[in-house]
């Protein structure tokens, strides 16, 4: 019984599938597999919009929306209604081809990086052989489409913004790509499928998650980092600050393309969040063995609402990063981290199983991680201040 | 005409619009895309042969390639260091009036 | 010569032939992602999924980023460029179109050794990664030992010259 709902959505995919004749049978199954992700994670979306305005509210003291439908839960409604019908304004001089097709791309990204997530057991629309690169390669597609934004809009602001956008992605580019390369060292594939069933087996009640190494809470909390700075979301969120460069690399948009960009970042958001789900937290697996009978797409939706309530939390908590900051942190903090993240999986690896092996990589990894936070605070030094243009 | 040909006269005039691109455009950032132009042109050439040559189990075509795509994002960036060099001394990337060494 | 191969070709052909014929650099750029794009399918369709995924992450996400950087960097608006092409164009072209011919000559003249009708490879990310480390170790830490002296080169090169004298 547990079996049958656990597979529901393969069983009714197959069901449906006997209704189409044999020659549409690719492309009938492709289909039944990518709508039912195209409905579920923009309507996570609308929930999610709504969650994090009435999260942040409560985080600053303060009602989020509650006046549309019972306790503000309609908003996502009336957000879309507004989007839809605000005049799409285009400057002048923009570029236009450029500035349409911006938005589409960065949706179009978005949505291709969740085809190699395994949202179930069977349950995951392509079976890649090499499906983390694929989604890393999806992933660099995205900067591209903020260069479009930001360049296309022809504004200075714009202009910047994309500028400093890119620069801050692409510097968090490589520690997410090496926090990603810790646990393929461990499970000895690409294949996404691959490594959240080696995730999947109890000893006892305990999953053998890679959450549970010490080189996987490491290597999760980088890549949380990284994914939050990837994501643009606060406190990585100079580039679309709305006290700093009012929208950054998307202020010229109005209307529906604005909620395509929108609705490109988040979607971003939850599929680098599906990607750490998948790589350390055990992907569709339950978190102790008494609690299998749930199905396993359950867990996986409740993992990601986890780590979103997660992003909100940050975001209403922590203040906004200065881009030099941002930028000292990635390559001076998070880079050195994650390669030495790297050593202690492969002193991980040869070393016997027991305590031991947890106190040598803890020592490995700590007492760098104090030394150098150490050093970076003290090395702020105060300069007097000179003036390029005013002498 | 076999598949194999197909790819290697396609990877031909890739390679020949790279190389058209390369020699007639004016800046010197378009001239350096036309390079990498010509590189892409020649990893297809090696991937259409691994694909339909006698040894695919080798897996030489494919590692020629990995090799060959980073060893082209090396050049790439170093190549465009060199011109962001040179604009800052001259103030221009028209390859017409960078023809002098004497600066 | 299937339909997809044919599609594939167009897009790609005409990606690089708007790359290098566009007056805007930028626009130049973003045809070129198109080409590269193109290839990278192509890489798919022959059933070499690992090398087309690394050029999508290396060319489309690196390299294009690059080139927009460089030409945004060098971007002079006050000088207007009267053409698009240089002085010498005519020569350029005539080569091109020579280098061209003979090689379509050649690949057409040898039809036949090309009509080898091979099953698909399958190669496993696992294939390559044992063979990069046994068959190609060299090749592989030479590739590393080259990309650190390009990272430091490029940033020498490219750095700015005014902090040295503050």
């Amino acid at each position: 019984m547990t079996q049958m709902f656990d597979q529901i959505f393969v069983i009714a995919k197959h069901w449906l599938l006997g209704y189409v004749p044999a020659v549409a049978q690719p492309l009938a199954s492709a289909i039944l597999s990518v709508v039912p992700v195209l409905i579920a994670f923009p309507l996570l979306f609308a929930i999610t919009t709504v969650l994090e305005r009435k999260g942040l509210g409560r985080i600053q003291n303060r009602y989020g929306p509650n006046r549309t439908g019972p306790a503000g839960f309609f908003q996502p409604i009336a957000d879309g209604i507004k989007s839809l019908t605000k005049e799409d304004i285009v400057p002048l001089s923009a570029d236009h081809i450029v500035h349409f097709l911006a938005p589409v791309l960065i949706v179009v990204a978005a949505f291709m990086a969740y085809a190699v997530l395994p949202i179930g057991r069977n349950m995951v629309i392509l079976n890649l052989n090499a499906g983390v690169l694929f989604f890393f390669a999806i992933g660099s597609v995205v900067e591209l489409s903020v260069f479009m934004a930001g360049w296309s809009s022809r504004s200075k602001y714009s202009l910047l913004g994309a500028m400093r956008a890119i620069a801050q992605m692409i510097s968090y580019e490589v520690p997410l790509v090496l926090a990603t390369v810790v646990v393929i060292m461990q499970a000895g594939s690409l294949s996404t499928v691959t490594i959240v069933e080696r995730q999947a087996g109890y000893t006892g009640i305990w999953p053998h998650w890679y959450l549970f190494t010490p080189w996987g809470i490491v290597g999760f909390v980088l890549f949380m980092i990284a994914a939050t700075a990837e994501s643009n979301r606060s406190p990585f969120d100079l580039p679309e600050g709305e006290s700093e460069i009012i929208a950054g690399y998307y202020i010229e948009y109005s209307g529906f393309k604005f909620a395509l960009f929108f609705l490109g970042e988040y979607l971003g958001m939850f599929a680098t969040s599906g990607m750490a789900i998948t790589l350390f937290l055990g992907g569709w697996s339950a978190p102790l063995s008494v609690f299998t009978f749930v199905p396993s797409w359950i867990w996986f939706f409740a993992k990601l609402l986890v780590l979103i309530g997660g992003f909100i939390w940050i975001r209403g908590t922590l203040p906004r990063l200065r881009m030099d900051q941002l930028m000292n942190f990635a390559w001076e903090f998070i880079l050195p981290m994650s390669l030495l993240n790297m050593l202690i999986a492969g002193v991980w690896h040869f070393m016997a199983p027991g305590v031991v092996r947890w106190l040598v990589c803890s020592a490995i990894i700590a007492t760098p991680c104090i030394l150098l936070s150490a050093g970076l605070r003290k090395k702020k030094r105060l300069m007097v201040r000179t003036y390029e243009f005013a002498e | 005409m076999s598949p194999l040909q197909g790819y290697l006269t396609l990877s031909a005039l890739l390679f020949s619009i790279g190389l058209a691109g390369a020699l007639t455009r004016r800046n010197a950032i378009l001239v350096l895309i036309g390079i990498e132009l010509m590189l892409n042109a020649a990893n297809l050439n090696f991937i259409a042969f691994w694909r339909f040559g006698p040894h695919p189990a080798a897996l030489t075509g494919i590692m020629f390639a990995i090799f060959s795509i980073s060893v082209a994002a090396a050049e790439a960036a170093v190549g465009l260091a060199i011109i962001l060099a040179a604009y800052r001394h001259s103030r221009t990337t028209d390859l017409d009036k960078m023809n002098s060494l004497k600066g | 010569m299937t339909v997809s191969f044919l599609i594939l070709a167009v897009i790609t052909v005409g990606g690089t032939a708007a790359a290098m014929g566009l007056r805007n650099a930028v626009h130049c750029v973003l045809a070129l992602t198109v080409g590269f794009a193109g290839v990278a399918a192509l890489y798919l369709q022959l059933g070499a999924q690992f090398v087309g995924f690394t050029q999508i992450m290396v060319y489309v996400g690196a390299v294009a980023i690059l080139a927009v950087f460089a030409i945004m960097m060098t971007h002079n608006p006050g000088l207007v460029e009267r053409t698009v092409v240089s002085k010498h164009w005519l020569a350029g072209s005539v080569v091109a179109a020579a280098v061209f011919a003979v090689l379509a000559s050649a690949i057409g003249r040898s039809a036949a050794t090309l009509q080898q009708h091979s099953p698909q490879p399958v190669v496993t990310v696992q294939q390559i990664g044992d063979s990069l480390m046994h068959q190609y170790v060299l090749p592989l830490e030479i590739m590393g030992l080259l990309l650190t002296a390009a990272l430091i080169g490029a940033v020498v090169i490219a750095m700015d010259r005014k902090e040295e004298t503050k």
